[in-house]
């Protein structure tokens, strides 16, 4: 039996529905992600997890309780406020004390949580600090050392890592995920930044208007996208529209409109005839001035449009001769040598059948 | 040079502020020191500073008025009396205002507007008309007056006179300061953090904890600030016990204002005036410091 089950609930604001008939099943011990641009109901989705939202249709059943209608002081819930929301006129141990004294703990019980729960988060020393003489990345770490003293069933993240700078997200992000294996709390995690998602997760839920698109591992989300959208929002990915010419056996020739016929992999038994798209990430495509001869290999040229130079990368926008535009993504591998290619430039691309899927509409 | 440049914007900027200080605290506070330690003229005011009758020309000075402060214990009683009205309105404007300010701080953006400009709507008429119709009000021919004489007449009780009363002194005191806490105590409510609240919720705390634990500590400042708007000035006033409060009401204040514009006793008065702002001062500077302690 799943820890968490969400079934058919739905939130409406007026006649606007925030969630839409929304079900997830989550585990036990999992860290689970809710990834969706802004409005797509992932926030909604938490309040009602923690109580703050009541949904207008379905359930939510945590270890085998049904939780509409409990609110959220009596839930076994605890949540990481993006905002951190720490009380400022308590210091850090009367901070992450707060949830044992409502529980009415035993004060020497209290003390010694409270000295673990700081070395857990490694803010051993900084008791007596207040919330205004903290780093934000301290400030995060109280705020999850609060949320998880008295071991909650589930702890839910609300976009914890937006505020801190981009240096520190990456190891706050390995602490986190350190942390959530040794403690072993269940972790519903909140964000719109799909980068986070596909680091932190177990599994990931990709919300688009009040539903969701998919769920799965990371690497199934990046690599196996299920539609245009969840394609379109986990990364940069060349969507190119197109119709099954013919199939066979796991091969199928696809008629990219603007581009030509290509050969891809079926997967999922597709016929012939189907309209849809080929996803297909940047850096599946090769660029050239002048590649290796390959059977399995489908091969345009065009001309360098446009590119983005990243540092360790550059994207190459590349104009075929009938005006469509792919992205090929390529390392700055060669020493010294900031980019291969100039805008303008001759190119050949090249992807193999298997480096995109088709995704039917 | 930059650190000259410094000192001058410094001074430039807290200038107007203390020329005003100066002028309209330290100068009259001064001025009311040597008064309260000079003779009475003989048809009031103060007597000439030079006295020339007995043409030594010596420096006319006295303790003589200090000496009839502390020789009557009446005037110590009038005092505490004082304390005791300002502290009960403080506390009864703290009660009735913090739930106001509350419900204005968390109505909504739309809403507030209109209701701070009702807390403030008194104000533009005049103070001694509203006390006045609190006269009427208390007053015995008053409706509320006699429904609540009925009221009272029915557990057989005597009927009740509010009008000329200490607690009528009080009604009076707590209407004319209530805007003075609501509005410190708002200003301080609307900035908390309605995260703050969800997030104790979250972690545990129900609605009688959430206040007690969050919304309350967090809203101290906006306490003392209210509560020294309304203490400081209904130590001293004199107006509503005079209209409200008979013989029975007097505060300090009449005392003061009988010593100048009645008995002319110029100095006696300044004397009184003088210890009702050393009271004050010390009573403000102990609430400064028990805020102050109460952070650390």
């Amino acid at each position: 039996m799943p820890l968490l089950e969400i079934r058919n609930v739905t939130r409406r604001f007026g006649t606007f529905a925030a969630v839409d008939q929304v079900s997830l099943n989550i585990e036990a011990g999992e860290f689970f992600t809710l990834l969706g641009p802004s409005g797509c109901g992932k926030t909604t989705l938490l309040r009602m997890i923690a109580g703050f939202d009541v949904p207008d249709g379905g359930s939510i059943v945590l270890d085998g309780k049904d939780m509409v209608g409990i609110p959220p002081e009596a839930r076994n819930v605890h949540t990481v406020f993006q905002s951190y929301a720490l009380f400022p006129h308590m210091n850090v141990e009367q901070n992450v004390a707060f949830p044992l004294k409502m529980a009415n703990v035993d004060p020497a019980r209290i003390a010694q949580r409270v000295e673990e729960t700081l070395e857990d988060v490694r803010l051993t020393g900084m008791g007596k600090r207040y919330p205004n003489e903290l780093s934000g990345g301290q400030k995060q770490r109280v705020a999850v050392a609060r949320a998880l003293i008295n071991r909650p069933k589930l702890l839910l993240l609300d976009e914890p890592l937006a505020a801190l700078d981009a240096k520190l997200k990456e190891s706050v992000q390995l602490e986190l995920i350190a942390l959530q294996k040794e403690i072993g709390i269940t972790f519903v995690y909140v964000t719109h930044d799909q980068s986070e998602a596909l680091a932190l997760s177990h599994r990931i839920a990709v919300m688009n208007q009040g539903r969701v698109e998919q769920v799965d591992e990371p690497s199934k989300i990046y690599g196996f996208p299920k539609n245009r959208f969840v394609a379109d929002f986990i990364s940069q990915c060349n969507l190119l529209d197109g119709q099954i010419k013919a199939c066979s056996g796991e091969r199928m020739t696809v008629a990219l409109s603007g581009i030509g016929d290509v050969v891809a992999i079926n997967m999922e038994g597709d016929a012939p005839g189907l309209k849809g798209a080929l996803a297909l990430r940047p850096e599946k495509v090769a660029i050239g001035r002048d590649l290796p001869a390959d059977a399995e290999a489908n091969c345009f040229t065009g001309k360098v449009h446009d590119l983005l130079y990243l540092g360790d990368v550059t994207i190459y926008i590349v104009e075929l001769a009938n005006g469509m535009r792919i992205e090929a993504l390529l390392p700055n591998s060669a020493a010294g040598r900031t980019k291969f290619f100039e805008a303008g430039d001759e190119v050949q691309i090249a992807w193999r059948h298997d480096a995109g899927h088709f995704l039917n509409d | 040079m930059a650190a000259q440049q410094n000192r001058l914007h410094k001074w430039l900027i807290s200038g107007p502020p203390l020329a005003y200080l100066i002028v309209f605290f330290a100068i009259p506070v001064l001025i009311m020191v040597l008064a309260s330690f000079r003779n009475p003229g003989e048809f009031g005011g103060l007597a000439p500073l030079l006295n020339d009758e007995s043409g030594s020309r010596e420096i006319d000075l006295t303790t003589e008025s200090y000496g009839r402060f502390f020789g009557d214990f009446l005037y110590t009683e009038l005092f505490l009396k004082s304390l005791a009205y300002a502290g009960v309105t403080t506390l009864a404007c703290l009660l009735i205002a913090y739930p106001l300010a509350m419900l204005i701080a968390r109505s909504s953006k739309r809403h507030r507007d209109l209701l701070v400009l009702l807390v403030i709507l008194p104000f533009w008429s005049n103070f001694l008309i509203r006390v006045y119709a609190w006269m009427i009000i208390l007053g015995p021919q008053s409706v509320f007056v006699s429904a609540l004489n009925h009221i009272v007449g029915w557990f057989g009780l005597a009927p009740l006179t509010l009008l000329y009363t200490p607690f009528a002194v009080i009604i009076g005191l707590v209407y004319v300061h209530l805007p003075f806490m609501v509005l410190p105590l708002y200003a301080n409510l609307e900035k908390h953090d309605p995260a703050l609240l969800d997030a104790a919720q979250d972690l545990g705390a129900n609605a009688w904890r959430r206040f007690w634990r969050v919304t309350f500590p967090l809203s101290l400042p906006g306490v003392y600030a209210g509560a020294a708007l309304v203490f400081i000035p209904a130590l001293g006033i004199f107006a509503i016990p005079d209209i409200l409060g008979g013989t029975e009401g007097i505060m300090i204040g009449n005392v003061i204002k009988q010593q100048f514009l009645d008995t002319r006793d110029w100095p006696f008065g300044s004397v009184l005036s003088m210890v009702l702002t050393v009271l004050a001062i010390v009573l403000a500077g102990a609430a400064a410091w028990i805020a102050k302690r109460a952070r650390t």
